[in-house]
């Protein structure tokens, strides 16, 4: 009770305290440079100078505080030793190159990478495809998208059930286990299997992200103009030509926008790995050895540090293109 | 033309299996969670849950009393009990492993001179005319089968003691705050990059999309070190301001897209007609812009729910202080057996997203439609 109060209080505070920011700033830049009287023209012009830079004056402190700041403090203290009392140069990353765990990351970085919007992708554009074209479609979408709503960590939850192992022989409570036995296998502990069980991992992330993937390219095939079909159509194109040849060349765009917002998640996945293996039996990733550097033990606020520079440099490229295409866009 | 609507016909069926399929296939898991959830603690670890509607069978055996449990009745030695426990259901019966099931409920069977009968209710009466001298019971084999059992108890027993409540509180204190207070930041601030004209203002843009990508990970250690050095330390104002940070980029974005939609003239009629440039944003931007303001409350709403990195970083481990996706995650390290009190605690933790999912979907859409980059 207590805490929705608190919650409540803050609420109010904090829309008050904003408010009173933009309103009270606005109020004294008025009464300062005011619009009418002699100067008026001057005065309109030079507010007009000062007034976005009000607008925008917590936005741009909380951008600087919570992202740029941190950034650039990373690349500081990824030069240090663990607890950033000694400058150490380029150890860390020398460090890093030689650790087996970080080579694993790394490894297993690339194949999430890989296989993961990939899937996401590819199931998303058959789910669209066809979903878009019967009558329950609405309703068939909805459910396919509803894993982006489940946290990672409920996901891992939902996925264990699917995973768990009994052994060989008796009753399997999982269901991945339940229909490999009934085929003649034997159950096996699929989380432990190793190269693979970076796959049953990688499923999760793919369960979750083809809703996202769906959804956007079920918007792109709509906006497909209907007279490349209909002439496709005339032409007597069979349905898996309209589809390949007509119909996915012109969401190419949206098709790559959708693959790099996919890469962006897999980049940062923690929470699955964390919860499901925390990285044993070679599913160590970037982001779940970054936290056990850091809040393991003793922080190695060095490591962690060079870790997650690896991270940032690894998104550089994709943020690079990102604002190359909206400045393109603005123009 | 016959063949070709035939054609067409088949096309449709596939299709529509095909959704089907792909749409059970995604459905299952959470399916399998939900069902979990309701089921009793034995019934979860006895069988999987797509057989919890069909009764499960069991074989077992039991033994009757032994000689010092004999009765006389009559002219007769009689051993009498139950083979059955509450709940189940007698299918078969047998007195031997070979052929557990060799006989129906009701039926009577010869067991060293004995006569033995059990009854469909589990009651067996073993008859003899000699005095029974076994030191150990005869063994009965009943197969018997357990109807389907649905129970809320899981989720009065989650609630009440496994810290859940407690759990669910501390999330919705994080993140209503946490979902507010960066719309607010964030709409005077798409308004200023979206309408107003000052230098910089293509490159605050482009710095905005930029930051979008940033992995929250760069940013853990310094700011919980700055968090630190402000004496703000770990605890709910941290995490807000935390989140509010992380929240902002995706926030002006979005919402800087959707105001730049807006139609010239009305902003303009307005500047004409003397009013601030405050007045415009609060009575028509504002109000206008509120299916953007929804989207992305939705999403900060859903990204905040289902933290569990920040949330760990930036609030704290001790048991008062977890949210939900740490209590779940602490269940899955500590008490990987207990698969009722996982299930529910873990369906729990998800109803509050799916709602909101389901009942805000057309937002949420619409929100993912605008904040994807646009490629070339």
């Amino acid at each position: 009770m207590e805490l929705l109060l608190l919650a409540v209080g803050t609420i109010a505070v904090g829309v008050l305290g904003c408010m009173a920011w933009f309103w009270g700033s606005n109020y004294v830049l008025d009464a300062i440079l005011p619009p009418r009287g002699p100067n008026a023209g001057d005065n309109i012009r030079r507010a007009g100078m000062i007034r976005p830079w009000l607008f925008l004056g917590p936005a741009i402190l909380f951008l600087g505080v919570y992202l740029v700041y941190p950034v650039l403090n990373s690349i500081w203290l990824s030069l240090f030793n663990g607890s950033s009392t000694q400058f150490v140069g380029g150890d860390n990353y020398a460090w890093l190159a030689q650790d087996a765990k970080f080579r694993e990351s790394m490894i297993n970085n690339f194949f999430w990478l890989l296989i993961v919007p990939a899937l996401a992708t590819l199931f998303g554009l058959i789910a669209a495809q066809l979903t878009d074209r019967i009558r329950w479609g609405n309703f068939g979408k909805s459910l396919i998208f509803m894993p982006m709503a489940i946290s990672f960590v409920g996901a891992g939850v939902i996925w264990k059930f699917i995973y768990e192992y009994r052994e060989p022989g008796t009753e399997q409570i999982g269901l991945l286990n339940a229909i490999w036995q009934s085929l003649g296998g034997t159950a096996q502990t699929w989380l432990t299997l190793q190269p693979w069980n970076n796959f049953f991992l990688m499923i999760v992330l793919v369960w979750i992200q083809t809703g996202f993937a769906m959804v956007i390219l079920s918007a792109a095939l709509r906006g497909i103009p209907e007279e490349t079909i209909e002439a496709a159509v005339l032409d007597g194109a069979t349905p898996w030509q309209i589809f390949f040849k007509i119909k996915v060349p012109q969401i190419l765009g949206t098709i790559a926008v959708v693959w790099t917002t996919i890469t962006i998640t897999v980049l940062k996945v923690f929470d699955i790995v964390f919860v499901m293996t925390n990285g044993q039996w070679g599913t160590q990733v970037l982001a779940n050895l970054m936290y056990d550097w850091m809040f393991r033990g003793t922080p190695d606020y060095g490591r962690g540090s060079a870790i997650a520079i690896v991270l940032m440099i690894l998104v550089l490229p994709i943020m690079i293109w990102n604002i190359r295409n909206v400045r393109k866009e603005m123009r | 033309m016959e063949g070709m609507a035939g054609r067409k016909s088949t096309l449709t069926w596939v299709v529509n299996l095909a959704a089907l399929f792909l749409v059970v296939l995604w459905t299952i898991p959470t399916a399998g969670l939900f069902v979990s959830s309701f089921r009793d603690r034995d019934q979860i670890a006895a069988t999987g849950w797509w057989k919890s509607l069909t009764s499960s069978q069991q074989t077992a055996f039991v033994r009757t009393g032994n000689a010092d449990d004999q009765r006389q009745d009559g002219a007769l030695y009689v051993l009498d009990g139950n083979v059955l426990t509450e709940g189940q259901e007698l299918v078969a019966w047998g007195t031997s492993a070979r052929d557990p099931g060799a006989y129906q409920p009701g039926e009577s069977a010869d067991v060293d001179g004995a006569t033995l009968t059990v009854a469909e209710d589990g009651a067996y009466r073993m008859e003899s005319a000699t005095p029974f001298e076994m030191r150990r019971g005869e063994r009965i084999f009943v197969t018997t089968s357990s109807p389907p059992k649905f129970t809320l108890g899981n989720y009065t027993r989650v609630l009440t003691a496994e810290g859940i409540g407690r759990a669910f509180m501390n999330t919705l204190t994080v993140t209503i705050p946490a979902t507010v207070i960066p719309i607010l930041i964030a709409a005077f601030a798409a308004y200023a990059l979206a309408w107003m004209e000052f230098p910089g203002r293509a490159l605050l843009t482009a710095a905005v999309v930029g930051l979008l990508v940033v992995p929250l990970q760069v940013a853990l250690i310094p700011l919980l070190r700055l968090h630190n050095d402000l004496n703000i330390g770990k605890g709910y104002l941290g995490i807000w301001l935390a989140h509010t940070g992380f929240g902002l980029p995706l926030a002006i974005y979005l919402l800087r897209n959707y105001m730049a939609g807006l139609p010239r003239e009305v902003i303009e009629s307005a500047r004409v007609d003397g009013a601030t440039e405050f007045q415009i944003f609060r009575k028509i931007i504002l109000p206008l812009s509120f299916p953007a303001l929804a989207s992305f409350a939705i999403f900060q709403f859903l990204w905040v729910w289902n933290d569990l990195l920040v949330a760990t970083v930036f609030l704290g481990n001790r048991p008062e202080q977890l949210v939900m996706t740490g209590v779940l995650r602490e269940l899955m390290g500590s008490k990987g057996g207990e698969w009722e009190i996982l299930a529910t605690s873990a369906f729990i933790s998800i109803a509050v997203p799916l709602l909101v999912f389901f009942a805000m979907q057309k937002y949420l859409v619409r929100g993912l439609l605008a904040g994807s980059v646009k490629g070339g």
